[in-house]
């Protein structure tokens, strides 16, 4: 026990001691010219407290003084683990379905919104896998699209009266050609310069939605914008339709989890399949994969416009449930959430984006009166998350392409 | 020996930019054969296997495949025709499994069944890869490394195989099992393969003709044992 104090001691005192440092111009130094310690020596000796009950239990189980609790531990989560892996997947995925289904029925107003919320976030977040996660290009616009979706919705349901049901291929459709005008030239480019390029590209969409008044009216955004209409038989004077339009949240929740319930189906099944592969490889190694005969830049391109389309579909689905867009929802911090939530998840894992979008959209939800140490947090947490799990929350699994007969 | 090369390269010049990397290659390889391209760091040996892969683009001069000109044809059109490059360093897919390098291999193939004999045999070739063929390809040893770059050029069906270095970096026993495995597929299978190499002793062993580049340029072509025992050859890359 000693000896484990002995190695690690030195690096918590100076941690201690820095943390000290960088708390005091935070609470010490005040606005009128004031300084003061009294404060900062507070909260640090909450915190050394805190940390240091931590620190006393991490040495006691380095030391492996609590063997007696943590073995069975360990080995009842492996076997239950080993339970769940024998279970057939469709029963957990059957119990994931029936949850979210009654999800509306049993909560209310309030936790049903974060949940659509959550929702759009997934096909986000999947669109961006496709590009980030599988082709392995990083990209900081992907927010353009969603706005190119929202937009295509807004100025031609408000504009021209045309209906749900209609404009939604076409957010689809016009995201996809965004996507290839911007991907066409640019897509030769690697790494860091396409990361530049997608960042100048989300701005650009931003500023012409924010300045082209006579289309999108600028900053002040389109109001009215009509919901999701669906038509309904009525049994009066024999069988008639009537347009019913999907104003109560609760029904909204229903499209938006069937949206993203099609978005998981469709990239999982991208993932898995040819295009997945040549993606993989043009990640790994691009000049490997030309030479192994996949046409990396019709690859690429198609993963850009895969992407962008997921997100003009989420972008459509967002102008109907807010009935209002302006420049405003598309901003370059969305495009960093969204990127984060991807990276949070584990960059090439589906489970673990949605459980990353989860994290960051609930549980800032959940700690709504921390609101202005939110960012702080979220910081910190992506610091930790990279240094202890660089792979993510749940990192991707090798998945089994052919059985071989050994 | 048939008088059609089955690949021929024709002045060509190709470079970066303003460097010109090759000037003036010209090059011929016959079915069959195993052809040995020998020269210092920086003659311009991988431009040239570059170049012909289309990865590098050619400036003048043109290269013919099978009697038809590809200098026209983009790099991923290549290995469909049979022509197919072990590039220098290996450069596998590092967080793929063995077993999803190989299928990337035969990326252009429809035929599963046979894609699925393909690799049965890349794993008698190397019973190694069939032993790990579950593990991240980044996870394995540079021999191994070098092992599945190889076969997952041979999961392409080449006609023609362009090996760029294969000894880099490698223990001389495991260059040995490599340059064995090389002269096999070259005698069962019949493929034409281009060697290019450093280790001039090793490469001109294994070859039967051998092209001398030296920056940029053809300045020797001959039988490769009489490159063998070529005074000058063995002065200047020999180390005598």
């Amino acid at each position: 026990m000693i000896q484990e104090f002995k190695k690690i001691w030195k690096q918590y005192a100076i941690t201690m001691l820095w943390l000290l440092g960088l708390l005091w111009p935070l609470l010490g130094i005040h606005p009128d010219g004031t300084l003061s310690f009294k404060q900062t020596v507070n909260v640090w000796s909450y915190i050394f407290a805190g940390t240091f009950i931590c620190f006393i239990f991490y040495i006691i189980n380095k030391s492996g003084n609590f063997e007696f609790f943590t073995k069975p531990v360990v080995n009842t989560s492996q076997k239950l683990g080993d339970i769940v892996q024998a279970m057939p997947s469709w029963i957990w995925k059957s119990a994931l379905l029936i949850g979210a289904i009654i999800y509306p029925i049993l909560t209310g107003r309030y936790p049903t919104d974060v949940v659509i919320n959550v929702l759009l976030y997934i096909c986000l977040g999947l669109g961006l896998y496709v590009v980030v996660g599988l082709a392995g290009m990083l990209d900081l616009g992907h927010i353009a699209f969603y706005g190119v979706g929202a937009y295509t919705y807004a100025i031609l349901n408000v504009q021209y009266g045309i209906g749900f049901w209609v404009c939604f291929p076409l957010a689809g459709l016009t995201a996809c050609i965004a996507g290839c005008i911007v991907g066409y030239p640019t897509l030769r480019m690697r790494g860091d310069y396409l990361a530049i390029v997608t960042l100048g590209f989300g701005e650009i969409v931003r500023i012409i939605l924010n300045n082209w008044m006579s289309l999108t009216n600028g900053p002040n955004g389109i109001l009215g914008v009509k919901t999701i209409g669906i038509l309904r038989p009525v049994m009066e004077n024999g069988l008639t339709f009537e347009i019913f339009w999907v104003k109560k949240l609760e029904y909204f929740y229903y499209f938006a989890l069937a949206l993203a319930i099609l978005t998981i189906i469709a990239v999982t099944r991208i993932n898995f399949s040819r295009i997945g592969r040549a993606l993989e490889a043009i990640r790994e190694d691009e000049t490997a994969a030309e030479l192994m005969g996949v046409n990396t830049f019709y690859y690429k391109l198609l993963a850009y416009a895969m992407g962008a389309v997921f997100a003009g579909f989420a972008g459509a689905l967002f102008a109907a449930r807010m009935k209002f867009v302006s420049p405003e929802s598309f901003t370059f911090l969305e495009s960093v959430m969204v990127l984060s939530m991807v990276v949070l998840g584990g960059m090439s894992s589906i489970p673990g984006i949605i459980l990353g979008v989860i994290a960051l959209i609930v549980l800032p939800e959940v700690f709504r009166e921390l609101e202005s140490y939110r960012m702080l947090v979220f910081g910190l947490t992506m610091i930790i998350m990279m240094l202890f799990r660089p792979s993510g929350l749940i990192a991707a699994k090798r998945k089994k392409m052919m059985e071989t007969k050994s | 020996m048939s008088a059609q090369p089955i690949l021929e390269l024709k002045n060509v010049h190709s470079g970066y930019g303003s460097i010109k990397a090759l000037k003036d290659v010209s090059l011929k390889i016959y079915p069959g054969e195993v052809v040995a391209i020998i020269g210092a760091n920086g003659a311009g040996k991988s431009t040239t296997l570059m170049t012909i892969c289309g990865i590098v683009p050619l400036e003048k001069g043109d290269i013919f495949y099978n009697g038809a000109s590809v200098k026209n044809i983009a790099p991923e059109k290549l290995p469909p025709l049979g022509l197919c490059q072990v590039p220098e360093g290996r450069r596998i897919f590092p967080r793929l499994t063995v077993e999803e390098n190989l299928i990337l291999g035969a990326f252009y193939r429809n035929d599963k069944p046979e894609i699925q004999r393909d690799i049965e045999h890349v794993y008698s070739l190397f019973p190694v890869l069939g032993e790990r063929n579950r593990q991240k390809g980044g996870t394995l040893s540079g021999g191994e490394q070098q092992m599945l770059a190889i076969g997952r050029a041979l999961m392409t069906k080449p006609k023609v195989l362009l090996l760029d270095e294969p000894s880099l970096g490698l223990a001389p026993i495991i260059i040995h099992q490599i340059f064995d495995i090389i002269a096999d597929i070259n005698r069962n299978q019949g493929t034409t393969i281009l060697l290019v190499e450093q280790n001039a002793n090793l490469a001109l062993q294994a070859a039967t003709r051998g092209y001398v580049l030296e920056t940029g340029q053809i300045t020797l072509e001959d039988k490769a044992s009489s490159l063998l025992h070529n005074p000058e050859i063995r002065k200047a890359y020999l180390g005598e």
